[in-house]
């Protein structure tokens, strides 16, 4: 039987009154919620803004528990320092004070850009992107000293198991950081040339969902590498 | 720019891999000659290189998950002959040799062999169960299946140039560690277990947000077939277990590559916490390959009863507690590590625990089969065939998870007979089962039936041959990757063992022989109506193999068995539903971003491209999904015809 078949019931066929759309055909892969469903999907495919924001969601998770298992490799290496030097020796807390304060007000740029690209409005949003790529690139280059500082001093990765984690561990958030930077450029150099294509604004959506999610993971490892670390 | 690479990386002294490298690469070469002589490349490049298609690229997963088992085959009749001939002598390998084969044999099957197929398998029928179609990202599918076949390929060129590991297949440190393995062997193993793993988390990401958020109207999720469900949890545990394991290769190739401490003996690393890691990540693993089997044999099971599946919510309830279970039982793999009483016993416990959900399952099945009319086809031995091996490899798993019993068994031969037990159990025989059973699906004529239950009885016979000889010889005090032994009283298992491989090589040739049989008898095998098992679920009702939408029309779901209640209704009715007005359809289009992503990374130019999409006119649609309802005419006259005769 076709799919078509099963159009033929009438509604009082479905004892859960979920299944109430009527697909008129035509309607893609992905039709959208035209319908009183009850939500979770059963009122067929959700709309592609929906199914590429939720996809985006769950690669953020998964990219999450990566960098969960680099904390984890973190605390249970923490203390090994094979008599080298220790955070309390190495943090500059100053230095990273001024580098999350770069994160958290790129993360601000970040969202007005977004109200910007609401409102369709390509010259602000192009500058809080670029405000954002500005300060996420001056986030970088301090990290990037500090990382030169360090092994300048004989503190490089391989000194110790704890120098190694630590290394691995911001230095996974930076890659990501890095990684943020040519996609904000792409993304700028899209808006410039495409203007206002649903794509388009799909992927400023997920680009958006990705730099919070730097941010957040940039607050635990202030917190656990640098505030605790300094203080032990 | 070459590196390490050298003519040196060729092992010219080694006859074995050499003349196996030269025979395979003559195979592929001749291939590749056979398909451009006869003008086919285009055709290839056109419909499946290119294809974002979740059909073609279930079917390319499954094929080269297929292909990969008979090559992690080989490595396991090449150990197996190895051990029969080195009694109290050298056998025929190398130590070197021997050990590489023994790691390629477990990354070549899990990685490269069962989750292809599983993952292809799964890409190919939860649209189509679905009622949808297209997954929810076909272009990232692309890129996946790419993924994976990189890295499966990188796996096979090790094995000529230059080495695999030979640390066995999760590589430990120290042992993997630059100053015990200077070789290039872990680095292969490392960089082709990354780039394929990075392509399961997307296919993962993809099929989870196919199922949450894609599924027919009506469809909600105590209405979806118990295969979706298994999917949906086999992919949970891939997103969330696959991040593990890439942070882990990092840190391994961290420590190899830059000299960092993760894992090494010396400044402070910790050896046990990769042990950990990568225990936090293949455990899950395990659960992500059983969990589509136990789907299949759900569908398998209820379709050839003649009957909804027994226990529908009790058997989601089970799946669920075992993709969450699944998540904390990792540390009895390392029970000998030292974590003291307290630890293990709770580790023993949440072990024994997954036995509960497991006992659901089994238990279900054998009440969907009470009262059934049963049908004894080939997907259905397979799935019998499941229950009896299952329920024995998972009571020695039982005797495995007491930790006192584990300090004895440990690294035996009883824990590589318990885990091939488990794993050929379930997951080959559900590859197997739902291989024959969507088959008809996917090319539109069913599989030799004889060949097949001759394929399953060799199967099921040397499985028992092989394994349970491989129980004795570990109670017997044997250990795991013995290149030569010197115990006269393992002699004789080991001997069987080899017996057993033979018996299950006739298995295998037999499948191919089905192959064969039935490509060459396809019009007499050929299935019209789409519908060859008198199915139950929304696949099969669609023509086979299905248009490239899938769906002329969006199926409305009402309850459990969506196209059972359909087909009921027609035969009452005599009727087929009336016929729809067909709009156009839009599909995505084919890219060759994945094929070229995978091999040269290049990602950004294709994010220029601007329209993703094609349309199917309506004409075309009502004129394919027509042909389909003939078929189906003539197939309700012939049913009523035999209703007649059977009233």
């Amino acid at each position: 039987m076709s799919g078509a078949d099963t159009l033929s019931p009438p509604r009082s066929r479905d004892p859960y009154r979920l299944g109430s759309r009527r697909d008129t055909g035509g309607g893609g892969h992905g039709g959208g919620h035209q319908d009183e469903a009850t939500g979770h999907g059963e009122g067929g495919p959700a709309s592609p803004r929906v199914i590429v924001g939720y996809g985006f969601w769950i690669f953020l998770l998964s990219d999450i528990i990566m960098v969960a298992a680099f904390f984890a490799a973190y605390a249970v290496l923490a203390r090994n320092t094979a008599g080298g030097p220790s955070g309390r020796d190495l943090f500059e807390l100053d230095r990273v004070a001024i580098e999350t304060g770069c994160l958290l007000l790129s993360s601000f740029t970040c969202g007005l850009s977004n109200v910007a690209a609401d409102a369709r409005h390509k010259l602000w949003t192009e500058a809080g992107l670029l405000a954002t790529g500005l300060l996420g690139a001056a986030f970088l280059l301090l990290e990037l000293q500090e990382f030169a500082g360090m092994i300048a001093q004989g503190a490089g990765p391989d000194r110790s198991a704890f120098l190694s984690a630590f290394f691995a561990l911001v230095g996974c958030h930076g890659l990501h950081v890095f990684a943020g930077l040519l996609w904000l450029g792409t993304m700028m150099a899209q808006v410039w040339v495409k203007g206002w294509q649903p794509h388009i604004v799909r992927r400023l959506l997920c680009f958006n969902l990705f730099w919070h999610a730097l941010d957040i993971i940039w607050v635990a490892l202030f917190t656990v590498v640098y505030l605790i670390g300094s203080g032990a | 720019m070459l590196g390490k690479l050298s003519w040196d990386a060729i092992p010219w002294d080694q006859p074995i891999p050499l003349i196996a490298g030269g025979i395979v690469g003559l195979i592929l070469l001749g291939v590749i000659a056979w398909i451009v002589v006869r003008g086919y490349l285009p055709y290839l490049w056109r419909e499946w290189i290119t294809s974002v298609d979740h059909k073609r690229i279930g079917v390319m997963y499954t094929l080269l998950g297929l292909v990969m088992l008979l090559r992690g085959f080989v490595d396991a009749i090449m150990m197996r002959s190895q051990q029969a001939l080195a009694f109290q002598a050298g056998g025929y390998l190398p130590p070197e040799h021997y050990n590489q084969v023994f790691s390629a044999h477990g990354v070549i099957m899990i990685f490269f062999g069962a989750m292809p197929v599983v993952i292809g398998l799964m890409n190919f029928v939860v649209p189509l169960q679905l009622g949808i179609r297209d997954v929810a990202f076909p272009t990232l599918n692309s890129v996946s299946f790419w993924l994976t076949a990189a890295g499966a390929l990188l796996v096979n060129i090790s094995l000529v140039v230059g080495e695999l590991a030979r640390t066995g297949w999760l590589p430990y440190p120290p042992l993997s560690e630059v100053s015990y393995s200077p070789g290039v062997g872990p680095d292969y193993y490392v960089w082709a277990l990354q780039i394929s793993g990075i392509g399961t988390l997307m296919s993962g990401i993809n099929l989870v947000t196919t199922i949450l958020k894609m599924r027919a109207p009506g469809m909600g999720y105590f209405r979806m077939p118990m295969f979706c469900w298994a999917a949906l949890t086999s992919n949970l545990l891939i997103v969330a277990a696959f991040p593990i394991l890439t942070a882990t290769l990092a840190m391994l190739t961290l420590d190899r590559y830059l000299g960092f401490h993760f894992f090494t003996n010396e400044a402070g690393g910790n050896m046990m916490m990769f042990e950990n890691l990568i225990w936090a990540w293949d455990h899950p693993e395990v659960y992500i390959l059983l969990l589509p089997a136990l789907g299949i044999f759900s569908e398998v099971i209820s379709c050839f009863s003649g009957k909804p599946l027994f226990g529908y919510r009790s058997m989601v309830l089970a799946t669920l507690w075992i993709c969450l279970n699944g998540f904390m039982t990792w540390l009895h793999h390392f029970f000998t590590m030292g974590a003291g009483p307290g630890v293990n016993t709770a580790f023993g416990i949440s072990t024994a625990l997954i036995s509960v959900a497991t006992g659901v399952k089994v238990f279900n099945y054998i009440f969907t089969m009470y009262g059934g009319t049963i049908r004894y086809t080939t997907p259905m031995l397979w799935a019998i065939g499941f229950l009896v091996a299952f329920v024995i490899g998972g009571m020695t798993g039982v005797l495995l998870a007491v930790p006192p019993a584990d300090f004895q068994l440990h690294n035996s031969l009883f824990l590589v007979a318990h885990f091939h037990n488990v794993i050929i159990g379930s997951t080959v025989f559900g590859a197997f089962a739902g291989l024959t059973f969507w088959f008809p699906k996917a090319f539109g004529f069913k599989l030799d039936e004889r060949w097949g239950q001759r394929a399953f009885w060799f199967t099921f016979a040397g499985l028992w041959a092989t394994f349970l000889s491989l129980y004795m010889a570990g109670l017997l005090g044997m250990t795991r990757r013995m290149q030569h032994y010197d115990v006269p009283e393992w002699r004789p298992w080991v001997l069987l063992v080899r017996a057993g491989t033979v018996v299950i090589f006739l298995g295998v040739a037999c499948q191919v022989i089905q192959l064969v049989v039935s490509i060459r008898n396809r019009h007499a095998l050929r299935d019209e109506t789409g519908e060859p098992w008198d199915g139950r679920s929304l696949e099969w009702s669609t023509a086979s193999p299905p248009p490239v939408f899938n769906f002329a029309f969006m199926p409305n779901v009402e309850n459990e068995e969506p196209y059972w209640t359909i087909k009921q209704r027609a035969v009452e009715t005599q009727n087929l539903a009336q016929e729809p007005d067909y709009g156009p359809i839009h599909m995505p289009r084919n890219s060759p971003t994945g094929f070229i992503y995978a091999f040269f990374a290049t990602f950004v130019v294709f994010a220029w491209r601007d329209k993703h999409e094609y349309e199917i006119p309506a004409e075309e649609v009502a004129r394919l999904d027509r042909e389909r309802r003939t078929a189906r005419q003539a197939w309700l006259r012939e049913s009523a015809v035999r209703l007649g005769e059977s009233a």
